[in-house]
């Protein structure tokens, strides 16, 4: 590639195992990375201030890496990629293994990084993470792209909303599949679970549509334990899309946090 | 948040930042060496058993003609050290590939060689170091040496050089091998004839030059041709070595 230090003076990579050095401080750390930036030894450790204090990391700023916590060693890692702003930023699984808390503030970063005006690229096995953060996403499955879009296109070639009834102690179950019937869209139809007295079906028509059919199932007499009206989730884009369950090893879901510069 | 306008580079030229690079990541090593002492105490004590099993276990079943054999050795030992010093550089090396660390090098504009210049330079500070403690060793079972101020500069100037010739070997070997098991042994295969089947702890009639230059420079013989033979050795493995494991090692960051 030509030109690959003149790219790489403009993007940030964040790996899937924090690129730090245990046996240095975490501001020996920051000033090494800035240093081979090549920005001035002041400007270095100015940088490095500033950037402990954004990461919450001031108290620990003196401390080896190797005492660091989990969560601590990756918002150093990610802070290292930040030294520079670079206009692009790549993150891979910047959760995992992270716990809940940890998580949270991780996403309130890199939320913070995107409305700066940071381009994000991200990958996460966490569907609920690409939800979340992501702009565009693209499906990974087996090393392949197998699709494209918004969190609201992907969740549209699902189908729309799913209404959920379970009736009270399997009763009715006719009647609520037959009241079902009425309000369902696409050819999904109503699928029974008669065990578990479920039953569900894919329907268009939001809240005022789950009013009419609390309604019809009064008039039928049929007692509802739960009824539940929930947009698809990437899980179930995930699962139509592939046939499959999302795979730890195999498969690897994208977000693409675009901005506009990149469209 | 701060934007890349008050986050400025400096520029200038290749060398300089192949340079400026290697040191800032050397001292970063160096910084290391107090905080894992374990490393560097087994670094030196190595040497200095090599120093008491041949001058106390061998020496007195060796002759060497008029000199002393503590004399005689000493020399040999630190060369020997040196040159075995260069499997700790391939090892730290192949450590380093290993590591997530130089996947975030690979991410800055800085220097590819400066990963290999890192190990280099910290190792020849690291034995500067053990070369004294040696000395020091050396002169408490009776090693004599009878050399000027001039003569112990170009000595020890003369044994860094070798050093820091040899680290570069130990380089290349590391990123050839990649596996720290393979350098560990790969590097000692080629340096236990190098150093045994020499001059350096027998004395031999043909001795290679390069070795006889550092008896002669540190017992104050004259040094004659040797002298330069040495240095033209160190400088030829320099030239070659390292061109070669610099391009080695953009072959395994490219990947």
């Amino acid at each position: 590639m030509r030109q690959a230090d003149e790219l790489r003076s403009r993007i940030g990579l964040t790996g899937q195992y924090a690129a730090v050095d245990e046996y240095l401080t975490g501001r020996e750390n920051l000033e090494m990375v800035g240093r081979l930036y090549h920005l001035p030894k002041k400007q270095a450790r100015r940088r490095a201030d500033e950037l402990l204090e954004r990461f919450d990391l001031v108290d620990a700023a003196s401390r080896l890496v190797k005492t660091y916590s989990g969560g601590m060693r990756r918002r150093l890692d990610l802070s290292a990629s930040l030294v520079f702003s670079p206009p692009v930023l790549f993150l891979d699984e910047p959760t995992t293994g992270l716990d809940p808390r940890s998580r949270l503030a991780m996403w309130d970063i890199i939320g913070e990084l995107v409305s700066g005006g940071t381009t994000l690229l991200l990958t996460t096995q966490y569907l609920d993470e690409a939800d979340r953060l992501a702009d565009r996403i693209a499906v990974v499955d087996a090393g392949c792209v197998i699709a494209e879009g918004t969190s609201g296109e992907l969740k549209a070639r699902v189908g729309g909303e799913r209404l959920e009834i379970t009736v009270a102690q399997g009763e009715g179950l006719e009647d609520a599949a037959r009241v079902l019937e009425r309000y369902t869209h696409g050819d999904g139809g109503v699928r029974v679970d008669a065990e578990r007295g479920y039953l569900v079906a894919t329907v268009a028509g939001g809240a005022g549509l789950l009013a009419a059919v609390v309604r019809d199932l009064d008039t039928a007499g049929v007692r509802v334990d739960e009824l539940g009206l929930h947009r698809p989730t990437l899980d179930d884009v995930f699962l139509t899309l592939t046939g499959h369950a999302a795979e730890p090893d195999a498969t690897e879901d994208e977000g693409l946090l675009d901005e506009k510069e990149i469209a | 948040m701060s934007t890349a306008s008050n986050v400025e580079a400096r520029r200038r030229g290749k060398l300089y930042w192949a340079l400026a690079d290697g040191f800032v990541l050397a001292k970063r090593n160096l910084v290391q060496i107090p905080r894992i002492p374990e490393l560097l105490v087994f670094a030196t004590i190595q040497p200095v058993m090599f120093v008491l099993l041949f001058r106390y276990v061998f020496g007195g079943a060796i002759d060497v003609g008029g000199d002393s054999y503590v004399n005689y050795l000493m020399a040999g030992i630190f060369v020997q050290t040196v040159a075995f010093e260069a499997v700790a550089t391939g090892v730290g090396l192949a450590e380093d590939l290993q590591k997530g660390l130089v996947d975030r090098f690979r991410s800055l504009p800085m220097a590819r060689s400066a990963v290999l210049t890192r190990r280099t330079i910290a190792d020849l500070v690291r034995n500067l170091f053990v070369v004294l403690v040696m000395l020091l060793v050396g002169l408490l079972v009776g090693f004599r040496p009878e050399a000027g101020l001039a003569g112990w500069a170009a000595a020890i100037g003369l044994l860094l050089l070798l050093s820091f010739s040899f680290s570069w070997i130990g380089a290349t070997i590391a990123l050839l091998m990649r596996s720290t098991e393979a350098v560990q042994s790969a590097g000692f295969i080629w340096l236990f004839p190098l150093t045994f089947a020499s001059s350096a702890f027998v004395q031999t009639d043909n001795m290679p030059g390069w070795l006889e230059a550092f008896a002669d420079l540190l017992l104050d013989r004259p040094v004659g041709s040797h002298g330069w033979r040495a240095l033209a050795w160190c400088v030829g493995i320099l030239v070659v070595y390292i061109p070669l494991s610099v391009s080695l090692y953009r072959r395994v960051a490219a990947r």
